[in-house]
């Protein structure tokens, strides 16, 4: 009746997972009863949980991501600190079996549940905006990938909870994950978390590949177009390509488990080395797909406040374009040393040197467009300046990491842990932190408070030198990855000082989390009464903060690159007259992501522990909710002419 | 102004506007090719028709030709301007697709030269 | 005034319309799907030589009821062509017509498919015998579970004309479920090329 699982599936003996759990589950109880007592149910479900509007999903993408940053960011504290004590007859306080399931909680949830979550959030509320158009193209379908990555992060979370989570890594490589090897349900946890949310991303993928290609408004060619939203297209177009491999290699997998089928097996002539190269064939663009946003941020952020257009915008985007080309060309490298000769390697090794010169030519054009720029250091301009310098170090590390026989010394040491650290903190984080700075008064109506903001900047900066340096320097005297003790006294100094860093970017998070509750109760003060307060350059900024449902009351009519600046400066009119609009339409809101995600959820779980009649229910629950909504006439809601004349109106005076 | 431009515009999978007698034709056509060439292929296989070691390239050719036979009738990709995005997003699956199986092919066929067979291996563990 | 618009660029015409923009999303679905082929296709090369001592497809694979199964898709596939013909006439009743016939060639390919399977897994073979059973049974079942799933699709869709009639979404989603009945075909041509033929050479 309840397949394996049973109340031995509780962690009642092991302290950490046990008191943590009871203490999100009295949180997650009092965060419910608050709601309740309050009487927000109703707005909740109308305004947040049933939006298609892209801005309200971006934000909730956001603060998804940021919740498991908290999560992900504690596995890392405990990991940190575990080393620091472990070296040589000390044992630390976390048995190796605990800590495998921590590094590979903290590598899957800050891949797929933060920084997804996080570059998605920003270009979910971006990139309707800068091409000027309503909405995405599948309003819907936007909500159900945002709730299918919720059920994902449930179903991970749930694992501490109930069960365990997988001790295999982040990306669980076989044969070990294989049933054999892995027989409790944290592969499994994993597998079903990452599928559900996976397809999610799929399908975020499709939607904003088909809003930037076909939805911008008119007079918006190419060439047009801001560079965020090229960088976006790449990225979404990399989802598009990649994800698939990701479903269909999780898929075999799932099959060797449940099945017995022998595709990764070690026995009946399966080859568990066809797992690793499928799926760092996912692997390698999924991390393009985390960078290229936060290189388009960045050139948002540098041109706005440098007064400047981007300098080489053709170059920019033959760049992006490139890097999305050749991020399928390089994967390889991830495998150096799994045993393939050396022209294989050495072809590999090559591509991958090469794909580091499209982002040398980004860098310089950021160099060039802050030259003879007046710069204003907000502290987006900060994390962007931030960004610059420690990117490169990572990427000059990634080089020196992309020559095999270097790997062969390097491959899997705490070398490559800092160096890919290094490129995704110091260029995926610190570009969603920018992204997140500079759009928030669009978002919400006000700015955030600098100060607080630049104190978590260099927080996070100096932090990640001190958690991440001494790093590199343990890889090259041969500290591996994912050990939970070390024989090697001497290398107990340098992970000392990697937790004090560790406890500075804490500090840096705390910052990042007290900026935001200082700036809400002293919003009044910092109100964005133009839409327009850094003085920018491309059409989001054109609107109201925060704009109407419905985006634009008049699709502005595009006629070149930075088209609210030269709005802005040619005396045209930036905002619209406030009478005589047509009635508009916008999409309706849907329960549709929500409760398919609530079956999704069902089905994952029920598919964990082998309760297969719960299993088919939430599947049919699912099929059976999209016929239901495939029925639906009434799937858009009427904007009256009145309610546009007198939005506008409200916003811009009279008309006249 | 904007929108009723659109109307002459192809969207991916649809026939050409202009004439509703070629769209059958495009079938019929294409039906009549995917015939021939699946009894090529087919009869090949079976017949010896070719010198064996040539077979798998000559296989590989009518199943190109025939796969393309069903994007240009059936699915109708054309080189007009309307699909230029369908016809450049095709290009990068094509791509990806390409590099996905013959990039794991090359790699593992590799992998296996040089590495010890799996069984043996296993032996050594006991 | 139509010869000015005429030489407006497409790319800056605005937001395209509605059918467009659900085909376009469509087709990248299409492709997302044949990248998921295209990982099952690169599993397949790689495992197809190792059986575990068992039988290889030279052994196993019966070519006339595979060449009979294309021939019904392949039919199926013609059949949802004329049925998109008929969709564009608003003629209900070939409407029906050919998505009938559509749907019993598909029928009789996912029938002619499981008595494959069903006999394999009979005689002892099935895909947790070897990694090159694993494969086929992963490529081709995946294969036949799209195309089951485009018939319940197809079923589906005639429900919606019949109750909710020639509206602009109803007619898009026939549209996009041609396009996916015609990819499945498509792949096929993989499948029966590199699978079974394949195992022939």
């Amino acid at each position: 009746m309840f397949g394996k699982l049973s109340l031995a599936a509780i962690p009642w003996d092991q302290p950490i997972p046990l008191i943590t759990s009871i203490v999100i589950i009295v949180l997650l109880a009092a965060i419910l009863a608050l709601v309740t007592y309050k009487g927000w149910w109703p707005y909740l479900w109308r305004e947040w949980l049933t939006s298609t509007d892209h801005k309200r999903l971006g934000v909730m993408y956001v603060v998804l991501a940021l919740v498991m940053l908290i999560r992900g960011f504690s596995d890392a504290l405990m990991m940190r600190s575990q080393l620091a004590l472990a070296a040589g007859a000390a044992a630390g306080y976390l048995p190796p079996d605990h800590y495998n399931q921590i590094f590979s909680a903290h590598g899957t949830i800050m891949i797929f549940f933060v920084a997804m979550p996080l570059v998605i959030g920003l270009m979910n509320f971006a990139v309707p905006l800068q091409l000027g158009v309503r909405d995405v193209a599948f309003p819907v379908l936007n909500s159900v990938s945002f709730w299918l990555t919720a059920a994902g992060v449930l179903l991970v979370n749930l694992s501490l909870v109930i069960g365990e989570f997988a001790r295999t890594g982040w990306l669980a490589y076989p044969p070990l994950s294989e049933i054999a090897y892995s027989p409790g349900v944290g592969v499994d946890y994993y597998l079903w978390g990452l599928q559900i949310s996976g397809l999610g991303t799929l399908l975020t993928g499709i939607n904003f590949t088909t809003t930037i290609l076909k939805l911008r408004a008119p007079g918006m060619s190419y060439s047009r177009m801001p560079i965020f939203c090229w960088t976006a297209l790449a990225s979404n177009l990399l989802i598009v390509a990649a994800f698939p491999i990701l479903t269909a290699t999780f898929a075999m997998l799932l099959l060797d488990r449940y099945l017995g089928f022998h595709f990764f097996t070690n026995d009946a002539g399966g080859n568990p080395m066809m797992y690793i190269n499928l799926i760092w064939a996912w692997g390698h663009p999924e991390v393009y797909i985390l960078i290229l946003p936060a290189f388009g941020v960045f050139s948002e952020v540098i041109a706005t406040f440098s007064g400047k257009p981007l300098f080489g915008y053709r170059s920019m985007v033959v760049a992006t374009m490139a890097i999305c080309m050749l991020s399928f060309m390089v994967w390889l490298h991830h495998f150096f040393t799994m045993g393939a000769g050396a022209n294989v390697n050495a072809f590999f090794g090559i591509m991958t040197m090469i794909i580091a010169v499209p982002t040398g030519v980004k860098v310089f054009n950021w160099l060039f467009t802050l030259y003879g720029g007046e710069v204003r250091f907000t502290s987006p301009v900060y994390w962007s300046l931030g960004f610059m310098v420690t990117f490169v170090i990572g990427g000059m590390t990634g080089v020196l990491l992309a020559i095999p026989p270097a790997d062969f010394v390097l491959h899997n040491s705490l070398f490559l842990v800092a160096h890919f650290h290094n490129v995704i903190i110091g260029g995926v984080v610190f570009g969603a932190m920018a992204g997140y700075t500079y759009w928030f008064p669009k978002a919400f109506g006000f700015t955030l408070d600098e100060r607080l903001g630049k104190a978590s900047f260099w927080c996070w900066f100096i932090g990640f030198y001190l958690a991440f340096m001494p790093l590199y320097a343990l890889g090259l005297m041969g500290a591996t990855r994912r050990m939970q003790h070390y024989p090697d006294t001497s290398w107990q100094p340098l992970m000392w000082v990697a937790f004090a860093g560790a406890l500075v970017i804490l500090a840096g998070l705390a910052f990042t989390i007290a900026q935001l509750v200082y700036s809400i109760k002293t919003r009044q003060r910092r109100r964005d009464k133009s839409g327009d307060p850094w003085n920018g350059r491309t059409l989001e900024w054109s609107t109201a903060s925060p704009p109407p449902p419905w985006n634009f009351t008049v699709l502005p009519q595009v006629s070149g690159i930075d088209e609210f600046w030269s709005m802005k400066h040619a005396g045209k009119k930036t905002t619209p007259r406030g009478a005589g609009h047509p009635s508009i339409h916008v999409p309706r809101a849907s329960p549709l992501g929500f409760l398919t995600a609530f079956c999704a959820v069902m089905f994952g779980f029920a598919s964990i522990w082998h309760i297969w009649w719960l299993a088919v229910l939430g599947l049919l629950g699912a099929i059976a909710l999209v016929l239901r909504h495939s029925w639906q006439l009434n799937t858009e809601v009427q904007v009256s002419a009145k309610e546009l004349s007198e939005f506008e109106t409200r916003q811009n005076g009279a008309p006249g | 102004m904007k929108s009723q431009d659109f109307t002459q515009q192809d969207a991916p999978g649809e026939q050409p506007a202009d004439d509703p007698t070629t769209t059958l034709q495009s079938y019929v056509i294409g039906l009549g090719f995917a015939i021939v060439l699946t009894l090529a292929s087919f009869g090949a296989a079976v017949m010896h028709w070719v010198w064996a070691p040539g077979l798998p390239v000559l296989l590989a050719v009518l199943a190109i030709a025939q796969m393309g036979v069903h994007l240009v009738f059936f699915l109708h990709v054309s080189s007009s301007p309307d699909s230029v995005n369908t016809v450049l997003a095709l290009a990068f699956g094509i791509f990806v697709v390409g590099l996905v199986v013959f990039g794991s092919m090359i790699i593992m066929a590799n992998l296996n030269d040089y590495m010890m067979p799996m069984e043996q291996l296993m032996q050594m563990q006991r | 005034m139509s010869a000015i618009a005429e030489e407006i660029p497409l790319s800056e015409r605005g937001p395209a319309p509605t059918r467009i923009v659900v085909s376009f999303g469509f087709w990248l679905f299409l492709l997302s799907d044949i990248v998921i082929f295209s990982a099952l296709f690169a599993a397949y090369a790689v495992l197809a030589q190792r059986t575990a001592g068992g039988p290889g497809g030279a052994q196993l694979f019966d070519l006339k009821h595979v060449f009979i199964e294309t021939c019904c898709l392949l039919a199926s596939s013609f059949a949802c062509g004329l049925c998109v013909l008929a969709l564009e006439r608003r003629a209900r009743t070939m409407i029906y017509v050919w998505a009938a016939v559509t749907f019993v060639l598909g029928l009789s390919f996912i029938s002619l498919e499981l008595s494959e399977f069903i006999g394999m897994f009979s005689r002892g073979i099935n895909p947790a015998r070897s990694a090159f059973l694993s494969a086929f049974f992963g490529l081709v079942g995946t294969h036949g579970i799209h195309v089951t799933a485009g018939l319940c699709w197809l079923a589906v869709m005639v429900a919606q004309i019949a109750t909710l009639g020639f509206r602009p979404k109803v007619v898009q989603r026939l549209v996009c479920f041609s396009l996916f009945w015609h990819a499945l075909d498509l792949v096929w041509i993989g499948v029966f090329t590199i699978v079974y033929l394949g195992a022939r050479t």
